[in-house]
């Protein structure tokens, strides 16, 4: 069973991520103005349409390409030893720390402690009037479900079938469709949990809400 | 009146005031508001007799101020003046100057585009013993006293439809439209049926919608005011304007700014005072008739007077257009022409015209809108031809008019009818020779009398060319697709990215492949790079051959704008040309068509007097031909900002030289490359039923910093690409850059008038 405490205190111990920019192909590397310690961002601008923070610029065959942060971060170390000089493809440049959000830390977590039960095709999906009424009823949290359970309707071009669930025993800890909405094929439908390590992934994503810095 | 109401008109004309003038009239204005703060302190305690005559006296001295300040009023206070809340609107007018009326299609914000309001009105007076009610249809756009619903008056592209809409009503019902001009610019979204392409659709109705128009202009924003300001006579308010663009637009272009920077007050005062925008501007260059006089400091609702004397300015342009093409009018055609060389001598009211056009009448009032407009802007550029050239392109067009009526309506028929019946002997030597030769040539064949005749040689090596998959005897199979000009930047050894390459994957291209044997398109996603519009006339429009016409026709600086002449001959000298607009006439394949194409290197392909003038005789040049009408446009930032109102005024005379060309039977085909913004969009390029965009190319109004500054809606990236162009219904189709001179061909055949020669 997968201890959810220790994952936690895990992330806790390395709250970071740290990417690695290596050359996307050969070329003489200029690095941009930055050093150990700068902040950088990702692409941002609400159509992501805005790149990220230069890095560096990588000529080849008089083509001077710019190379961007993908991600918000800070910037650890640079190669400068490089710089000015022609490099292979997959050469390490540099190194960013991208520290976790607290959206990043509760996936992270719900990723390792849920079994995700995935669309089969692209489809509108709906619980079935029974599993329905009771998820109403009482809350997401009420219904367990267990392998060959019939729980969902498959809806697409006017065919309804029924759809059985398989995977391991649990309970529903989260739903990640709405209805009348198309899902795609191998998008997750449904969060399965443990009954057992209910409250402990509650308690967990709870502590991490309050108490998670990095934005 | 009581004096509560006293003080309060007077305490409106203090803000008034000092909103107009506040930072820079700063003694003036403390001054008066000092002594009127006194007034108001003394007041409660006057008897009757001296609040008589405090009250005359403060009147006296808001009026003595406002006087003065008149005399001082610069561009831009009319800017600020014609922008105020208190400023007189549609509303007002419509209350004031006529009798009754029914406005349509609007409660308040309850309406399809409060912006725009359409009323019913009569006029009605007395003549003589007789009342006689005249129906007109307003249409103007309403700035309701700074309702924040009315948006300031800047119609959206469905608040223009609807002012179609009703002019085409009003075209049916044969009654006069009267249009109110009070828009800071039209509002750039892209929805349908966009601004740019509704503005055009207004243009190219009103050319020739068949009943009076009367404009009336108190707030000219460039394309916004041209949707209703296409007009038989166009009247402007005395402290009105009438611009290309807003003067913060220009400060902001002039000053180079980024988007949420904002330009200085002193930089906007100078280009206001630049573009001249003002009603005496105006009126010298001859794109307004008549100024309307306004008190001092502008109309506000309560100058009774002045609805007087807009009610009297409105009916005589009225009558006065109509009695200039109605047949029978006698001695009022002569009462109303004195009148306007001897002011007040018989009002217009009292002269009846009936607004009822004939068949006949309608036609002469297009006639003379059209000429109306070509008569304009004939000073803002500078005709370089020699005086024979002149005198060719003066003779030149009866000869083609001589040629054309001998080739296409003379001999047309006798030579119609020969070729039907040409057509229709060889149907039958044809039934005959199936009937009757070849079932006895067949009979010969069996009977082995005569021999059957082997497939020539011809034949078989079409045969043999269609069916061969490669040809290994003569080497390599190579297909000579060569271009004829092949960009500079293919001479680079260099290697190019595409902008794609994130998203689509693309890989580099070495730029000798991708700018000569690739023309420039990406072979992974087909994004087209920008190519010189050298490779379109010489790879599409077979300049070499092609003869160009009025190349020495040149754009100039008509406003004195500071430092345009240094930036006008820098442009002249880099591309080699005099103006952005190049025009030839030339073949393609075996149809002759004449060409106008608008060309980005030169000053970003803006359209200023000399552009306009050029596509006007290209277009009467196609008209006068019987050929085909295409205008390529290589790129176009919009109109030519430096020359203001010359330039602006381009986009109803385009249009109405593009109207009269389809007309009369053409074909005019728009082929978009680049960037296509603004005016000529906006006009003369889309009014075009068939328009066509090479692919990757932008389309649009207004770029996305002037969206986001206006609209305050942040735009998608590719918010103006060819792709969501064609899915807006703006434009007909998108053709691959390698395939344009085909379709361009087919277009040729397929599309397009009964007046085209080769019909």
């Amino acid at each position: 069973m997968l201890n959810i405490k220790e994952l936690l205190e895990d992330i806790k111990a390395n709250p970071y991520k740290e990417i690695v920019i290596k050359s996307p192909h050969t070329g003489a590397v200029e690095f941009a103005d930055i050093k150990p310690g700068d902040k950088v961002r990702g692409r941002s601008g609400s159509y992501s349409e805005k790149p990220g923070t230069l890095l560096a610029n990588l000529t080849r065959e008089k083509n001077r390409k710019p190379i961007n942060a993908p991600e918000k971060g800070e910037v650890v170390n640079i190669r400068t030893e490089l710089e000015g000089k022609f490099v292979e493809a997959g050469e390490e440049l540099l190194t960013i720390r991208h520290f976790l959000t607290r959206k990043e830390v509760i996936e992270l977590i719900l990723k390792k402690a849920l079994h995700l039960f995935r669309a089969p095709e692209r489809a509108k999906y709906y619980f079935i009037p029974e599993v329905d009424q009771k998820l109403k009823v009482s809350g997401k949290r009420s219904v367990k479900v267990q392998d060959g359970m019939e729980m969902l309707i498959v809806s697409r071009m006017k065919r309804e079938t029924p759809l059985a669930y398989s995977g391991p025993e649990g309970i529903i800890y989260s739903v990640y469709f709405t209805r009348g909405d198309n899902v795609d094929a191998g998008e997750p439908l449904l969060g399965i949990c443990p009954e057992d390590q209910l409250t402990t992934i509650q308690d967990v994503v709870a502590k991490v809400q309050s108490e998670w810095d990095e934005e | 009146m009581d004096s509560d109401k006293r003080v309060q008109v007077l305490k409106d004309r203090l803000t008034y005031i000092e909103d107009i003038f506040g930072a820079k009239r700063v003694e003036t204005v403390e001054l008066l508001g000092a002594k009127f703060g006194e007034f108001l302190d003394r007041l409660p305690v006057m008897d009757h007799s001296v609040r008589v005559r405090e009250f005359k006296q403060i009147e006296d001295l808001f009026a003595f101020v406002e006087r003065k300040l008149e005399t001082e009023l610069t561009p831009m206070d009319r800017v600020r003046i014609v922008r105020h809340p208190q400023r007189i609107c549609l509303k007002d007018i419509l209350e004031n100057v006529y009798d009754n009326y029914t406005e349509i299609g609007g409660r308040g914000e309850f309406n399809i585009d409060p912006s725009m309001l359409i009323a019913r009105a009569n006029i009605t007076r007395r003549v003589g013993k007789k009342v006689i009610n005249q129906p007109v249809m307003v249409i103007g756009q309403e700035k309701g006293h700074g309702e924040g619903f009315r948006n300031g008056g800047s119609a959206k592209p469905w608040g223009n439809a609807k002012a179609l809409h009703y002019m085409k009503v009003a075209e049916t019902e044969n009654i006069p439209i009267h249009t109110y001009v009070s828009t800071p610019g039209s509002f750039p979204i892209e929805d349908y049926p966009g601004a740019a392409q509704q503005i055009a659709r207004n243009l190219y109705e009103m050319a020739t919608l068949r009943v009076p128009i009367i404009a009336v202009f108190s707030e000219g924003g460039s394309g916004g005011a041209e949707a209703v300001g296409l007009a038989d006579r166009r009247l402007m308010f005395s402290h009105g304007y009438y611009s290309v663009i807003s003067p913060e637009g220009a400060a902001a272009i002039e000053g180079r700014l980024r988007t949420g920077q904002r330009a200085t007050p002193e930089l906007v005062e100078k280009c206001a005072a630049q573009l001249g925008i003002t009603a005496e501007d105006n009126l010298r260059n001859g794109y307004i008739d008549r100024i309307i006089q306004e008190p001092s400091l502008g109309a506000r609702p309560e100058h009774y007077d002045f609805y007087k004397d807009l009610r009297r300015e409105v009916v005589q342009a009225t009558n006065e257009v109509v009695s200039s093409v109605k047949s029978m009018k006698l001695f009022r055609a002569m009462a109303l022409k004195n009148r306007r060389r001897r002011k007040g001598s018989l009002d217009p009211e009292s002269i009846y015209v009936r607004w009822h056009l004939s068949n006949k009448a309608r036609g002469r009032l297009l006639e003379k809108r059209f000429q109306h407009f070509r008569e304009m802007s004939h000073h803002a550029y500078e005709d370089g031809r020699s005086f024979w050239d002149r005198v060719k392109s003066g003779m030149e067009p009866l000869g083609w008019t001589i040629h054309s009526w001998f080739s296409y309506g003379l001999l047309r028929r006798p030579r119609k009818h020969m070729e039907d019946f040409m057509e229709e002997m060889r149907a039958e030597a044809h039934l005959v020779r199936e009937k009757v030769v070849r079932p006895v040539r067949g009979t010969l064949q069996r009977m082995k009398v005569v021999r059957k005749k082997p497939s020539s040689r011809i034949q078989e090596r079409a045969r043999e060319e269609l069916t061969r998959l490669s040809c290994p005897e003569e080497g390599a199979c190579i297909i000579d697709d060569s271009w004829l000009w092949m960009s500079p930047r293919s001479q680079e050894d260099k290697a190019v990215s595409c902008p794609n390459a994130r998203t689509h994957g693309c890989q580099d291209l070495w730029a000798p492949d991708l700018f000569a044997e690739f023309a420039g398109v990406c072979t992974t996603c087909g994004h087209h790079f920008p190519m010189e519009y050298e490779w379109y006339f010489y790879n599409i429009f077979n300049y070499v051959e092609a003869t160009e016409f009025n190349a020495d026709i040149e754009s100039r600086n008509p406003l004195g704008y500071e430092g345009f002449e240094l930036k006008l001959d820098q442009a002249k000298k880099r591309t080699g040309r005099k103006s952005s607009c190049v025009t030839f006439e030339t073949t393609i394949d075996d149809i002759k068509v004449v060409v106008a194409s608008l060309i980005a290197p030169f000053r970003g392909g803006t359209v200023g007097a000399a552009e306009g003038e050029k596509f006007i005789l290209a277009a009467e040049r196609a008209r006068k031909k019987h050929y085909p009408f295409i205008a390529y446009v290589h790129g176009t930032a919009g109109i030519r900002i430096q020359e203001g109102v010359n330039g602006v005024i381009q986009m109803p005379r385009c249009t109405l030289a593009v109207r009269r060309y389809i007309d009369a039977g053409g074909l005019y085909l728009v082929l978009y490359d680049t960037n296509s913004y603004a005016g000529p969009v906006a006009s003369f390029l889309g009014c075009s039923p068939y328009q066509f965009a090479v692919r990757s190319s932008n389309i649009g109004f207004a770029g996305p910093g002037v969206i986001a500054e206006t609209t305050g809606m942040e735009v998608p990236p590719k918010y103006h690409k060819a792709d969501q162009a064609l899915s807006r219904g703006h434009i007909q189709g998108i053709w691959d850059r390698g395939e344009i001179r085909k379709n361009l061909y087919q277009a040729l055949l397929t599309m397009g008038g009964r007046n085209l020669y080769y019909r």
